[in-house]
């Protein structure tokens, strides 16, 4: 683990290599041999009346992305992760509602960010799979494509393709949202204490991109979450992730439980799914030992999709800590 | 005539099992103004147990394993500001409500005299009553939220 001051003096003399599974252009003059993996935390990010203070939101969010990219100017890191000139989604978690969802603040601060580094408001596109979620969240739906648009699959003139695309042993339809209008995605998940899977995070949240994420629940989701992750669209456009945090559930979740509602107030940034939820889920295991409870495996739900996810035949990212580059800030 | 009296008979008993045994369908939700300070905020939304995951995706298999029939939901809203939801899970059976129930307890639950059993923390309360399993979860955290959901799951108690 790195300091962000350590970091940043090695990143200035090239000694500091992007994650293995960095794909983004930031990476492409480093050698990469670790996935790097940020979580920035601000102990003071909630207000006294729960609320997420927006400007300090924006201020993390900075950080974050400075000691992911080593570059402290927030727009020049921008322009590093994202192609301006293209649409960007912003694939957010509404499951669980305003509490537990992925914060409007911190989508706020993101879509400033993309716009500072010169993408239009027509090119940004915030979605999830219902407009319920959406607005249960507390987004306000907008078609609008001359502004940032906010939509979900379920809305009329979007919807899914008609043609399945296999997954293992399913077939999926993937929304038209990432297959035709989006050319990069931002992946906003929270992590969350899975019934099922026993986390929930970054390699999860696409379930939302397809029309019958019911369909790959099986077997604690495994082998299903590498499978989905392995298709195309999603492998390829899913690019970066800015997990929100600043909020998390671990136990009963993936729905909101106010009494096992915990506030880690941290972002978790970074390009290698996996590694992000290895991240998660260590972080959620920390907090079950502090609170008492058993581990996910000791309660039957192991979180056995990472290893699947990393393994050969997978190959999208390490759930091994001695090739993740973790730096606390 | 023995014939014409044993089809009345069965018309008759016909008749009875499909519309006079049924129990009518009550909705548990109380409008806004039935419970004090509690204002309805939404239509109610109804899941068949097969379309649940789009509403409680990752959650909806204990459930449907549970044997949940119907899930209906609608927010609510306390003195204008506490946020809260309801969720009314109809079950196959009693047994199904039980089982959710005593998942959903932990150590620190408090155990509350609301229909059949049921539990509170701070921010929700749930109880079951029959084969019905009720939910509600008020989104923050303030010092009358709890006696406000109780107030207002005893007015759904009543109804179920």
């Amino acid at each position: 683990m790195k300091s962000r001051r350590e970091f940043l003096k090695a990143a200035a003399t090239g000694a500091v290599l992007l994650g293995a599974h960095s794909k983004l252009g930031v990476s492409a003059a480093l050698e990469p041999r670790k996935s790097r993996v940020v979580v920035a935390r601000d102990a003071a990010l909630h207000k006294a009346d729960g609320h997420l203070e927006e400007q300090r939101v924006l201020n993390l969010l900075d950080h974050a992305i400075a000691a992911y990219t080593g570059r402290d100017k927030s727009v020049e890191a921008w322009k590093l992760i994202v192609p301006v000139g293209k649409v960007i989604g912003m694939k957010v978690n509404g499951l669980g509602g305003k509490p537990i969802a992925s914060h409007l603040a911190l989508t706020l601060a993101i879509c400033e960010r993309l716009q500072q580094a010169g993408v239009k408001p027509g090119e940004i596109l915030v979605w999830e799979n219902s407009s319920s979620s959406l607005e249960a969240a507390g987004y306000t739906i907008n078609t609008d494509r001359s502004r940032i648009r906010c939509i979900g699959s379920n809305m009329a003139g979007y919807g899914y393709e008609e043609q399945p695309v296999a997954c293992g042993a399913v077939n999926v339809h993937l929304a038209k949202i990432l297959t035709r209008e989006c050319d990069f995605v931002i992946n906003l998940p929270v992590p969350k204490d899975h019934d099922l899977a026993g986390v929930t995070f970054s390699l999860k949240n696409p379930y939302g991109a397809i029309s019958n994420p019911r369909d790959l629940h099986a077997n604690g989701c495994n082998p299903a979450v590498a499978d989905l992750n392995s298709i195309p669209a999603i492998r390829d456009k899913f690019r970066f992730t800015v997990g929100d945090a600043t909020a998390s559930i671990y136990q009963g979740g993936p729905v909101f439980r106010p009494e096992t509602l915990w506030h880690p107030n941290a972002l978790i940034v970074g390009e290698d799914r996996v590694a992000l939820d290895y991240t998660a889920w260590r972080m959620i295991e920390r907090k079950r030992d502090e609170m008492g409870l058993q581990t996910l495996a000791a309660v039957g739900r192991p979180t056995t999709f990472l290893a699947t996810a990393a393994s050969v035949k997978y190959n999208l990212g390490t759930n091994d800590p001695q090739r993740i580059q973790l730096i606390e800030i | 005539m023995k014939s014409l009296f044993v089809f009345a008979a069965i018309l008759f008993v016909a008749v009875f099992a499909t519309t006079g045994c049924k129990k009518k369908s009550v909705d548990p939700f109380p409008n806004s103004g039935a419970v004090a300070g509690w204002d309805k905020t939404s239509e109610t939304r109804v899941f068949a147990a097969k379309d649940l995951w789009q509403y409680i995706d990752g959650d909806a298999e204990q459930y449907v394993s549970a044997g949940v029939v119907t899930t209906s939901t609608s927010d609510y809203k306390y003195q204008g500001q506490l946020e809260a939801t309801m969720d009314v899970y109809t079950m196959k059976d009693a047994e199904g409500a039980r089982k959710i129930l005593e998942k959903q307890k932990s150590k620190d639950a408090q155990s509350i005299q609301l229909g059949d059993a049921g539990i509170a923390y701070a921010q929700s309360v749930t109880f079951r009553k029959g084969p019905s399993l009720v939910r509600i979860t008020a989104y923050e955290s303030t010092p009358n939220a709890q006696a406000a959901l109780l107030a207002l799951a005893r007015a759904v108690e009543a109804k179920l």
